[in-house]
């Protein structure tokens, strides 16, 4: 498929110009996810605020006393991003009311890596979820603990090497099966799930917008392309991040109201998740029966979401 | 003047956070704290007061969503107790840090293990380096006032850092005392309204709870207790303040019957009122006992502790927590910092009391100063003790 | 820029000029530069959508180029670019 066709030739014009997220962020060079925050803030616009979790982004972003951030942003600390934007949405919502704050719609978003979003946040962000703020949340995956040196988190693929699960003699890895957070968040009865990869920038961006327009709580899993801890050059960031939706590592879709629709990027046909694994240094020790056991997992997981897909129809 | 009323106290702490207008509270409910909340739902349920009222998930979130709509530039109230407040031990120091006025109310109980839902202060102890203004209060009347002041202090643009009221669980939290509610008039003329020093909003974008590395972090830290210390001065004149307008007028150090007393005993919170009794049944013997009650724990009161302490030839210091294998409870440590350097200085005894909720009665205060009298030799002086611990 | 004080720091040190990480140049990092070759450019801006410092810009020409100030020379540019209009350079 050539990417380009997704792009109709003149992608600038398609996007917001203003940069939201300002050059001389100390993110390392190929990340991905910075770049997912990047385009996140394009579709978000100015009249956000946004809670950040602890992470990659806190840290590269937000260097005191200077900033990249040209919205309003706050950092508390590791676990508590959704609630600490549940409460800015209620504290704006009570200011609007009173009349002490311009009458303007602000959208309150909340931010975090997998560890933030999927370990240590997952209470705060359920019940934010829960309570039914209207609000965004967005779970940046880069599937371990990157910001502290490459950990393991329950967001760290089957078979991945990370330092505190490190693949040896007789273990290959990770030996666990990555959390679906997104399946979690559809559990909450929230309005709208997503996930997205900014491999793919304008069905992110279209993704962002619709969770902007809905009033209540959205969740979006943004896969975030990490080449300091999957081990792959930093020019290739992008294309690991097709390769994982080409392969159905990463499928993307949304989930409206309970109905499912998988977005148009995904292709008819799957390449083989070897394909994926190669490049990545993360994936290089595993056998070939470790290959095709991951294999048939992604093909069956693949298989309940489009029957998902074909039995709860948006 | 307000009304002369019969209420449970926290209820009335719940009626008298009504009264100043807050924009949100985001609470989690926890025994003996849960009177609180609960009353302050039933007052937004009522539409008494118009408020953001946030049922968060833990009291982690309770403090994070404080904080997040304190941001905002929101009046906002939380409020616990215990494991409650062990929990969100973790953002009180961010809280401080990033100059939020948050006000909360701490129903004082005791730390698990094991677990036990009564009063002491053990809860309130580990939190003492957080950076907030804290406040002991001896009865009903006291938690409404302080619980109003609060935020006087909080938000003026001096200060600018959050505030914990403690209000002993059960024994003060539980207890239904008559006081006086002052009126929404009054409490509106008291008490102006917030003018945040920065806002989260699209308006001015601004960048809260920065990363800082070692080449600012020693300057913040020293910003953040030069803010605690300054806000003493502030704490003073809304005080008096108070004591014009309601002919209340609080102190930092109160004492009773010290003018002449050859040992003193140092109280906070609560007990203070059954310690009293002890003075003046000690009194009618002829000892000559006074009573000093630390109210202002944070900024402490240095120059005023030294003041009413130094002339006494004994003084017991009380503990309702422990630093367990330290030097003895947290404020025998701290009063005894305080006059190391006082050329003359009394003998100081602890005495570790009431944990978990154990009664005490006068006679277990008389008691205390019995034994000190007693100690001629002054062997037990400068060490602690756990009082009316079976051996 | 000279380092505060601590009199000198803004209440709970709240950073309020947006942006300002700018100050601060990435490009040295850099050990490779990308170069636009203009005659093989069809000006799709994949380049710049895909530039994870935002530091692509189009000029009015609406051809493309790099500000080298942050510029880390990851390569995605180059490597995305489907007409291969853009070649890496080692820095000297």
């Amino acid at each position: 498929m050539n990417i380009v066709e997704n792009f109709d030739l003149f992608a600038p014009r398609l996007i917001n110009k203003k940069e939201l997220l300002s050059p001389g962020h100390r993110a390392c060079s190929g990340c991905g996810e910075v770049l997912a925050v990047r385009l996140m803030c394009k579709a978000l616009g100015e009249n956000t605020v946004i809670a950040s979790a602890t992470g990659c982004m806190e840290i590269i972003s937000s260097m005191f006393p200077t900033t990249a951030w040209e919205v309003p942003w706050i950092h508390v600390a590791f676990e508590n991003a959704a609630s600490v934007a549940s409460g800015i949405e209620a504290g704006l919502k009570a200011l609007r009311k009173k009349g002490k704050i311009d009458d303007r719609y602000v959208k309150v978003v909340g931010m975090g890596g997998d560890g933030a979003t999927m370990d240590i946040g997952f209470q705060a962000l359920s019940g934010a979820m829960e309570r039914g703020h209207d609000m965004i949340y967005v779970c940046f995956d880069n599937e371990a603990y990157m910001n502290t040196g490459i950990q393991r988190s329950s967001g760290t693929p089957m078979g991945a090497s990370t330092t505190t699960a490190p693949a040896g003699k007789v273990s290959m890895g990770q030996k666990t099966w990555k959390k679906n957070m997104p399946e979690i968040m559809v559990a909450h009865g929230i309005p709208y799930v997503a996930t997205a990869c900014p491999s793919y920038p304008l069905d992110f961006i279209r993704k962002m917008e619709k969770a902007k327009s809905i009033k209540g709580p959205s969740y979006i899993h943004c896969f975030s392309m990490c080449p300091t801890g999957w081990r792959s050059p930093s020019h290739t960031a992008i294309s690991m991040g097709r390769l994982a939706v080409e392969t159905g590592a990463f499928p993307l879709y949304e989930v409206e109201n309970g109905h499912y629709h998988l977005s148009s990027e995904m292709p008819k046909k799957f390449k083989p998740i070897k394909d994926y694994f190669k490049p990545q240094g993360r994936f290089r020790h595993l056998t070939a029966d470790e290959i095709e056991m991951i294999q048939e997992r992604v093909n069956i997981e693949y298989k309940k979401l489009v029957e998902k897909a074909k039995y709860l129809k948006i | 003047m307000g009304k002369r009323i019969g209420m449970e106290v926290a209820v009335a702490v719940a009626e008298a956070v009504g009264l100043c207008n807050i924009d949100m509270a985001a609470v989690y409910p926890i025994t003996p704290q849960s009177h609180i909340a609960e009353h302050l739902s039933d007052l937004v349920a009522d539409g008494r007061i118009d408020a953001e009222f946030v049922t968060v998930e833990s009291e982690h979130s309770a403090m994070s969503a404080v904080i997040g709509a304190s941001g905002t530039g929101a009046r906002s109230y939380t409020a616990t107790s215990s494991q409650g407040l062990m929990y969100m031990h973790e953002l009180l120091p961010i809280a401080s840090a990033m100059r939020l006025p948050i006000c909360m109310a701490i129903a004082n109980r005791a730390v698990s293990g094991p677990l036990n839902i009564l009063n002491d202060h053990t809860d309130i102890m580990p939190q003492r380096d957080s950076g907030w203004i804290s406040i002991f209060v001896e009865n009903g009347q006291e938690a409404i006032d302080m619980s109003i002041m609060s935020f006087k202090i909080a938000e003026h643009k001096d200060v600018m850092l959050p505030v914990n009221v403690n209000i002993d669980g059960f024994q003060l939290t539980h207890m239904v005392e008559p006081f006086e509610m002052p009126t929404q008039e009054e409490v509106n003329q008291f008490l102006p309204p917030f003018v945040p020093h920065a806002t989260l909003h699209p308006s001015k974008p601004v960048t809260m709870g920065a990363f800082a590395m070692s080449d600012y972090f020693a300057e913040i830290m020293k910003a953040k207790d030069e803010a605690l210390k300054n806000s003493k001065k502030v704490i003073l004149d809304v005080w008096n303040e108070w004591g014009k307008l309601f002919g209340r007028k609080y102190q930092p150090v109160e004492t009773y019957k010290i003018e002449d007393a050859d040992v003193l005993m140092l109280t906070m919170g609560s007990m203070g009122e059954t310690a009293q009794i002890a003075i003046d049944e000690l009194r009618a013997k002829g000892v000559k006992a006074g009573l000093v009650k630390l109210r202002l724990w944070r900024p402490f009161p240095l120059a005023e502790i030294k003041a009413v302490l130094k002339n006494a030839k004994k003084l017991i210091v009380t503990d309702r927590a422990i630093s367990f294998g330290g030097p003895g409870g947290p404020v025998f440590s701290e009063v005894k910092s305080a006059l190391y350097a006082e050329a003359k200085r009394p003998l100081i005894y602890n005495y570790i009391y009431g944990l978990g909720g154990r009664d005490m009665a006068v006679k277990d205060f008389t008691g205390m100063f019995e034994k000190v009298l007693a100690d001629t030799t002054n062997q037990e002086a400068d060490t602690y003790e756990f009082w009316g611990v079976r051996e | 820029m000279a380092l505060k004080t601590w009199k000198e720091l803004p209440i709970g040190c709240v950073v309020s000029e947006p942006g300002s990480a700018s100050e601060y140049h990435t490009g040295s990092w850099r050990s490779q530069r990308p170069v636009w070759n203009d005659t093989k450019c069809i000006k799709c801006g994949i380049c710049y959508v895909y530039c994870p410092e935002g530091c692509i810009q189009q000029s009015e020409d609406g051809f493309f180029q790099a500000n080298l100030d942050y510029c880390k020379g990851c390569g995605i540019c180059a490597h995305e670019c489907w007409p291969h209009a853009i070649s890496m350079v080692e820095e000297g």
